[in-house]
């Protein structure tokens, strides 16, 4: 790397190009947020006339937005934390296991990753409907747990070769059974693999909509990207399109949060479940 | 490394072999038992709606009028496939493939380039590019419409475009949703593409350099070739994801302006119109699709997918 005054100036140019690409979107989303509904179609500029908190006042008085975010954060920590526990369970037993079917779960898994979800969403808004699953909240845990499995079975593959497993071997010498090893001694040294699948499991789940606008109906279990393509049109508010921005900086605060505090956890996730070489 | 080789009871087999068999069995049930849950979850979700979707595409079927319900056999099948809108929607599809994955290949690539070789605000970068990956499509979607949108927009004062309507355009509406596909779609690809850099020698790029090739032959003859595989399992992945685009069309123009998706019009069918043949008809052709599509990259393009279900 030559630290030329050049290609100095040529890295800062790329590091802001990148910046205001990746940022810009988000930046724009929470000014027209901040905008009065009635700027919209009145020659709007970049930044709002007049800032105001209306907008939020607005989302957080209509059960629609309320109700939604309600739903939106129970069912994707429940499917999370259901989907973390079913995929860590596989990935220990296939990283650690001898049993017949470990190839055919691993191209189960990956085949399901590449699944054309709408395909199935005719069918499942049928036996939903017959079951009783449809607008439940369990209608939409089940879906969400079994799409979000394969990447973070990988995840947790990936991440389960690199334990040092003698420490397994020597507790069961020391006479655990090979589920006290299991609880006892891997699954502190697992924990970060394990945190790391949660947050790409959970950005999964709440970024979701097919699922969210197919298999609901009502505020009892439609998640909020669902809830915001139904806020269109509907003449509650004479323009909704500031009130939609506001619900989306709402929603997209825990999605920022979560990059800031992990960014390492996620890249390292995302990158050593996919390409090992 | 393999485990494989680790778990191998061959040593043990020769101190005692009814009690190597107990182990055996054990461990066989373990690791069955560990992995049903999951199992049992991914095929209830799709194992048993495939089928019903096969089954359902057979019949003439509208849940508006279940009473006319009758056995068409392939008549479905014909129907989409000698329609001309069945044939536009695919070949939207395909475009919307073409152009997101070749763009963020390439932008992808040069995001990687800076990000394995950043000297400063390699973590502000890290963080930055990851937010579009986090953030949820629908509102990806909406930002992007409404700076393009005439009423709320800043697009059109900006590059002088006085009053022309982008989603009453059928080009300039794709325009717009590939755009906010490829904004929220790249960060992936980039990662993807940095685990491959990061696995190129250093030597080869260093012996490269001092035997005086330029950059460009660097990229070309030394770095590409030699992260093939990472680039392979990204434009797959990509590719089939691409091929399933529905949040952005549905967001931006709901199918209108001739925009809508193989996804977009199996969910129309299915959901909206309640035409239950017809619409699995379409969503079964959608799935075989994309069967084709990976057949054609894992066999004619011989990507490694053992690397990615890690079980070397």
């Amino acid at each position: 790397m030559r630290e030329s005054g050049r290609s100095r100036v040529l890295w800062i140019i790329a590091t802001a190009l990148i910046l205001i690409w990746t940022v810009f979107p988000i930046l724009w989303i929470v000014m027209l947020s901040f905008k009065q509904p009635g700027e919209i179609g009145n020659a709007p500029k970049f930044l709002p006339r007049d800032w105001t908190w209306e907008n939020y006042r607005t989302v957080f008085s209509t059960d629609l937005f309320t109700s939604a975010l309600i739903n939106s954060i129970g069912i994707s920590l429940i499917a999370t934390f259901v989907g973390v526990v079913f995929a860590t369970l596989v990935a220990y037993a296939i990283a650690r296991l001898d049993f017949p079917g470990k190839k055919i779960i691993l191209s189960f898994a990956l085949a399901i990753a590449m699944f054309p979800v709408v395909s199935l969403v005719g069918p499942l808004f049928n036996l939903w409907r017959d079951i009783g699953l449809y607008d439940t909240w369990p209608g939409l845990i089940i879906p969400y747990i079994s799409f979000a499995l394969p990447l973070a079975i990988w995840t947790l593959s990936a991440f389960f070769r690199e334990i040092p497993w003698e420490m397994e071997q020597a507790a069961q010498v020391d006479g655990a059974t090979t589920w006290q090893a299991f609880r006892k001694v891997i699954v502190p040294l697992a924990a970060p693999g394990v945190f790391t699948a949660a947050i790409l499991t959970f950005f999964f789940c709440w970024n979701d909509f097919v699922f969210g606008i197919s298999l609901t109906s009502t505020g009892n279990a439609r998640p909020v990207p669902a809830a915001l393509a139904f806020f269109t049109g509907e003449s509650q508010f004479e323009q909704p399109t500031t009130a939609i921005c506001a619900a989306a900086v709402v929603v997209t605060i825990p999605v920022v949060v979560i990059v800031l505090l992990f960014q390492r956890r996620i890249v390292a996730g995302l990158t050593s479940g996919a390409v090992k070489g | 490394m393999s485990v494989g080789l680790e778990t191998a009871p061959a040593p043990r087999a020769r101190t005692g072999r009814a009690k190597v068999t107990d182990r055996t069995k054990a461990e066989r049930r373990l690791g069955l038992l560990l992995s049903a849950p999951a199992v049992i979850v991914m095929l209830l979700v799709t194992g048993y709606p495939l089928f019903n979707a096969v089954y359902l595409s057979l019949f003439s079927y509208r849940l508006t009028a279940p009473d006319d319900r009758r056995f068409v056999g392939l008549g479905n099948y014909a129907t989409a496939l000698s329609d001309g809108l069945f044939w536009q929607n695919v070949f939207t599809t395909f475009l919307i493939t073409l152009i997101t994955v070749a763009v963020e290949l390439v932008i992808g690539f040069a995001l990687a380039m800076v990000m394995h070789r950043a000297i400063f605000a390699r973590r502000t970068l890290r963080t930055s590019i990851l937010l579009p990956y986090g953030i949820v499509t629908v509102i990806s979607a909406f930002a992007w419409r409404y700076a393009f949108d005439l009423q709320s927009g800043f697009v059109n004062p900006w590059f002088g475009l006085g009053d022309f309507a982008w989603f009453s355009d059928r080009w300039a509406a794709l325009f717009v949703i590939i755009l906010s596909e490829i904004w929220k779609t790249t960060p992936f690809i980039a990662l993807l593409l940095l685990a491959g850099l990061a696995q190129v020698p250093r030597d080869l790029t260093e012996a490269a350099t001092v035997d005086g090739a330029t950059a460009w032959q660097r990229l070309w003859r030394v770095i590409l070739p030699n992260m093939k595989a990472a680039i392979m399992v990204a434009v797959l992945f990509r590719t089939l994801d691409a091929w399933r685009l529905f949040d952005n069309v549905f967001v931006m123009t709901r199918g209108q302006e001739d925009t809508a998706t193989l996804s977009f019009l199996t969910y129309q069918q299915t959901i909206t119109r309640t035409a239950i043949g017809l619409g699995n008809a379409v969503g079964v052709l959608l799935f075989l699709s994309v069967v084709i599509i990976a057949a054609i990259f894992i066999k004619g393009f011989r990507v490694d997918l053992s690397q990615v279900r890690g079980d070397r």
